[in-house]
C-alpha cells in the first residue's frame, strides 16, 4: 500500500464530481485528499486524486475513473517525475511574548503572515502536504485556533504537457470506426 | 420542425427503431403519454408496477440483442424501477429508462412526486442524464441508447422535466448526433498480449475454457467452438453463459460455480490455464479466491478493463471485443487434442452420473428436477427460450433444462432478483413472438411480480408459466438446512391457488403434483392459445446438488447423495459436512462456516445417537 497521485480531466458538466465521489465509495477506494479546480480548457476541468493503494488497486481505480463517460484522461503521475503542492491556512494563537517566536518560525517555512490581530497570526503555507504537516506541528505548541488545507494538487515536471485532454470530439460514428487502445496496460 | 418535447422523444424511439415500449404513465410524464397518440407505430405495454417495465425491457434486450424501453413517472414510478434497473447493471444487459421529473422551477423544493432520480440511480446505471431543456432531449436519448449497448451494455437512464416535455423547439435529428469526448466502448490489445496468450494455449497441458454472457453479447458461439475443437480445449459455462454454447456440443462440460458440476469445478481446480471469455470471475463462480485455480496460468478476455484483475490476477489480459480477439488468437492456436485431461475429466463425470437425480426411478413424488427435465424432453422441438427466477428452481434449471442456442435462457444472474421471471418473459415474448416463452419460477418469486399476468393477459400474449411450488422459500430454506441447524425462519411460505388466480385474470390455470401427469399437463398448456399458469406441488425440502457452501474451496462441495435418499422425506436428511474449517474470503459467510462447522458435529452426534442406520446410509463424501 502507498500513496498514488491521479489526474482526471473531467468533462465541466452538473454531477460529475458526485459521480467521482460516488465511484470511489462504492469501490471501496480509500481517498486521502481529492481536489478539482478548472483548467487552460473551458468545459475542463481538473481532478487530483491521492489514494492509498497498492499498484494493481491504482491501475483499477484508474480503469475505473476511464469507465465513467464524463472522464476525459487519467494520468498516474505517482511514478513520473511531479510536482505536489499544497495551501495551508493557519491561524495561531499569539502573545506578546511569543509573536516574534511564531514570526521567525513562518520565515524558516517560508510562509507568508496574511492577517494579524492582537490574539492571533494567520499564516498562509504553501508547499508539499508534507511541509504543511511539519508546519502545523511546529505551530501546535503555540495554540492553532483555526485551520484548513486544500488538498494537494499536481503537474508533471518537463515540458511535455500531459494535459492534452483529447480535443476532438468523437462522434458515435468515428468513435466506433477508430478503436482505440485506451493506453491501460493490465497484465501483471 | 418544431415540435414539444414529448414529441421529440417519440421522433427519437422511433428513430432508434423501437417498436415497443414498457411504461406506467403519471403526472410528471403525462406530456409525453398524451403525445404517444400521434405515434402507433410504436407499441406501448401498460405494465402493473414499474418494476415489471424494467424487467420487460431487461427481457425484451436479453432475447433481441436490442435496446429495450421503459417509461415510468417521477418519484414513485422512478424508485420502483431501481430494482429493475439494478438487475439490467449487474447482467450488463442494454435499456433505457425514460422518467418524467417534476418541472425545473420546482426541482429541489420537495415537490408532490420529486425524486433525485439521478442521484438515485447513479451507481446502477452505466450513465444517466437529467434534462430539463426541450433542446437536449434528442440528443440525451441519442447517446442514451448509443451507450446502452456499445462496450459493455447496461442501463441507460433519461430522467426528463416536465416542462422540457411542453415547451417547443426545433427537432434536428442529425445536430443531436452523440457526443461523447470521454467515452471509450472500445479497446484493442496490443499484439504482444495475443501472441503471450497463444503461447500459453500452445504450452497448456490442461486448458479449460471458461465461457460468460460475452459470448452471447458478442454472437461468437461459433468462434468460441472452433477454437476450442482446434485446440482440443473443453468448456464450461456460467449461469449466464449457458446457452452461449450448446449443451449437446461433446466439448461443453456444463456450468460451473457453486451449483456447477462437480467434475468442472475439480476440472477447474486442476486446470494449468484457465481462458476466461466475457466472464467476470463472480464469487458465485469462483468460490474462496485464496483457493481458486491455483495450478493455472489465466488469460481474461473482456470488453471492459475494469474487470481485469479485479477478483483474479491474471496472466495476460486482452481487453476487446470478443470477435476480434478471437479472430486474431485462431490462426495462431496449433492444433492438439489433450487426450489425457478429457480422460480425466471424464473419470470425474462419471462419478457424478451415478449421482444425478435423473437416475432416480419414479418414486411417485414430484421433484422440481424432474418436472424440469421433463420440461425440455417435452418442448425439445420447439423453439423455446425459457426465463427463470430466483433459486433452487433455477439451479435445477440451469443443471437440467439443456439449452442449445444462444439466448434460450434468461435469468437474473448477478443481482439475483427474484420477481424477475414472468415480466422479463413478458417482455422476452414482446421481442421473439414467434418462439414459446416459458417461465420457470418458484412460488416465492412468482408472488412478487405475479400482478403482471394482468398485463399478458390485456396484451393478448401467451407465455407458460410453471409454478415451482414447494411452500417454502426453497434456497433459503436449504441454507438454513446446511448451515443454520434448520431453523427454518421465516422461510415456510403460503400462497394462493395459483390455479384460481390465474382463472381469476381470465388465464387458464392448471395443477400437476405427479410425474405421470407431467407430460399431459405440458401439452395441454402448449395446446392453449391464452397464458396458462402451472402449479407444480413438488417436494418441499429437497435441495440442489452439488453445493460449494459460500467462501469455500471450489472442490469442498457438498456432493449429490449417492444413494436414493431423495425418496425419504426431507426431513430425514443428515448431511455430512467438509471436514475441515471454511475459510472465509466473504464477511457475510463467516456467520454461516461458523454455524456450518458446529452444524457437521451437531448432526454426526445427534444422528448417531437417534437413528444410525439412516445416518450411515445418508453418508457421503
Amino acid at each position: 500500500m502507498a500513496k498514488h497521485t491521479l489526474i482526471a480531466y473531467v468533462e465541466d458538466v452538473p454531477g460529475v464530481l458526485n459521480r467521482v465521489a460516488s465511484l470511489f465509495r462504492r469501490r471501496n477506494f480509500n481517498i486521502d485528499s481529492l481536489t478539482v479546480g478548472g483548467t487552460d480548457q473551458t468545459g475542463v476541468s481538473r481532478l487530483t486524486v491521492v489514494v492509498e493503494t497498492t499498484e494493481a488497486g491504482a491501475r483499477i481505480v484508474e480503469a475505473n475513473l476511464y469507465k465513467l463517460v464524463n472522464v476525459l484522461r487519467v494520468d498516474d503521475l505517482t511514478h513520473k517525475a511531479s510536482l505536489t503542492r499544497e495551501l495551508g491556512l493557519v491561524k495561531v494563537r499569539v502573545t506578546p511574548e511569543t509573536r516574534a517566536q511564531v514570526l521567525q518560525l513562518v520565515e524558516v517555512f517560508r510562509a507568508r503572515v496574511v492577517d494579524v490581530d492582537e490574539k492571533t497570526i494567520t499564516v498562509e503555507v504553501t508547499g508539499t502536504p508534507e511541509k504543511i504537516v511539519k508546519f502545523e506541528m511546529v505551530m501546535r505548541p503555540y495554540g492553532i485556533a483555526e485551520m484548513v488545507r486544500t488538498g494537494a494538487v499536481s503537474m508533471a515536471r518537463g515540458h511535455e504537457p500531459i494535459s492534452t485532454a483529447s480535443s476532438v470530439i468523437r462522434t458515435a460514428k468515428n468513435a466506433a470506426d477508430s478503436h482505440e487502445h485506451s493506453g491501460i496496460s493490465m497484465s501483471v | 420542425m418544431k415540435l414539444t418535447g414529448a414529441e421529440i422523444i417519440w421522433e427519437c424511439l422511433q428513430k432508434e427503431g423501437v417498436d415497443v415500449v414498457f411504461g406506467y404513465p403519471g403526472g410528471a410524464i403525462l406530456p409525453t403519454y398524451d403525445a404517444m397518440t400521434k405515434y402507433p407505430k410504436v407499441h406501448h405495454v401498460l405494465v402493473r408496477h414499474e418494476q415489471g417495465a424494467t424487467h420487460m425491457a431487461d427481457g425484451y434486450a436479453r432475447a433481441s440483442g436490442k435496446v429495450g424501453v421503459a417509461i415510468a413517472t417521477s418519484g414513485p414510478g422512478a424508485t420502483n424501477m431501481v430494482t429493475g434497473i439494478a438487475t439490467a447493471m449487474m447482467d450488463s444487459s442494454p435499456i433505457v429508462c425514460i422518467t418524467g421529473q417534476v418541472g425545473s422551477k420546482a426541482i429541489g423544493t420537495d415537490a408532490f412526486q420529486e425524486t433525485d432520480v439521478t442521484g438515485v440511480t447513479l451507481p446502477i446505471t452505466k450513465h444517466n442524464y437529467l434534462v430539463t431543456k426541450p433542446g437536449d432531449i434528442a440528443r440525451a436519448i441519442r447517446e442514451a441508447f448509443y451507450i446502452a449497448k456499445s462496450g459493455r451494455p447496461g442501463p441507460v437512464l433519461v430522467d426528463i422535466t416536465k416542462d422540457a416535455q411542453q415547451l417547443t423547439c426545433e427537432f434536428d435529428w442529425e445536430a443531436a448526433a452523440p457526443k461523447l469526448p470521454g467515452y471509450r466502448p472500445n479497446h484493442t490489445a496490443p499484439a504482444s498480449e495475443f501472441a503471450r496468450a497463444a503461447e500459453l494455449i500452445n504450452a497448456a497441458k490442461r486448458p479449460l475454457i471458461l465461457a460468460g454472457q460475452g459470448i452471447l453479447k458478442s454472437g461468437t458461439t461459433n468462434e468460441v467452438l472452433k477454437l476450442a475443437k482446434t485446440a482440443g480445449i473443453p468448456i464450461t459455462t456460467t449461469l449466464l453463459g449457458i446457452g452461449a454454447i450448446p449443451a449437446s456440443s461433446e466439448l461443453n462440460l456444463g456450468m460451473m460455480g457453486m451449483h456447477g458440476e462437480a467434475w468442472v469445478n475439480e476440472a477447474i481446480q486442476k486446470a494449468d490455464l484457465l481462458i476466461a471469455l466475457g466472464m467476470r470471475f463472480d464469487d458465485r463462480v469462483t468460490g474462496n479466491l485464496k483457493t481458486y485455480a491455483l495450478n493455472a496460468k489465466k488469460i481474461h478476455v473482456d470488453i471492459d478493463p475494469t474487470e481485469i484483475n479485479k477478483n483474479v490476477p491474471v496472466d495476460v489480459a486482452l481487453i476487446g471485443d470478443l470477435r476480434e480477439v478471437l479472430a486474431e488468437i485462431q490462426p495462431q492456436v496449433k492444433k492438439a487434442d489433450h487426450a489425457d485431461w478429457w480422460a480425466a475429466i471424464n473419470l470425474a463425470r462419471g462419478d457424478s452420473a451415478v449421482r444425478d437425480i435423473q437416475s432416480l426411478p419414479d418414486s411417485g413424488h414430484l421433484y422440481a428436477a424432474h418436472v424440469i427435465n421433463d420440461l425440455w424432453r417435452l418442448t425439445q422441438k420447439r423453439d423455446t427460450i425459457v426465463v427463470t427466477d430466483v433459486g433452487q428452481h433455477q439451479m435445477w434449471e440451469a443443471q437440467y433444462f439443456r439449452h442449445d442456442k444462444p439466448r434460450s435462457l434468461i435469468t437474473s444472474g448477478g443481482l439475483g432478483t427474484m420477481g424477475f421471471a414472468l415480466p422479463a418473459a413478458i417482455g422476452a415474448k414482446f421481442a421473439c413472438p414467434e418462439k414459446d416463452v416459458w417461465v420457470v419460477v418458484g412460488d416465492g418469486g412468482f408472488q412478487m411480480t405475479s400482478c403482471e399476468l394482468a398485463t399478458a393477459e390485456q396484451e393478448g400474449i401467451k407465455v407458460n408459466v410453471a409454478i415451482i411450488n414447494n411452500a417454502f422459500l426453497g434456497m433459503v430454506r436449504q441454507w438454513q438446512e446446511f448451515f443454520y441447524d434448520k431453523r427454518y425462519a421465516a422461510t415456510p411460505m403460503t400462497g394462493p391457488d395459483f390455479v384460481k388466480l390465474a382463472e381469476a385474470y381470465r388465464l387458464k390455470g392448471l395443477r400437476c403434483n405427479k410425474r405421470s401427469d407431467v407430460k399431459s399437463t405440458v401439452e395441454k398448456t402448449l395446446a392453449a392459445k391464452e397464458t396458462v399458469v402451472i402449479d407444480f406441488v413438488v417436494e418441499k425440502e429437497d435441495s440442489v446438488f452439488p453445493m460449494v457452501p459460500a467462501g469455500a474451496d471450489l472442490d469442498k462441495m457438498i456432493r449429490r447423495p449417492k444413494q436414493d435418499v431423495m425418496l425419504e422425506s426431507g426431513s430425514d436428511k443428515e448431511w455430512e459436512m467438509p471436514g475441515a474449517a471454511l475459510p472465509n474470503v466473504f464477511a457475510e459467510s463467516k456467520a454461516e462456516a461458523k454455524a456450518l462447522n458446529g452444524r457437521g458435529k451437531a448432526a454426526r452426534s445427534s444422528g448417531a445417537a437417534r437413528k444410525a442406520p439412516k445416518a450411515a446410509k445418508s453418508t457421503r463424501r
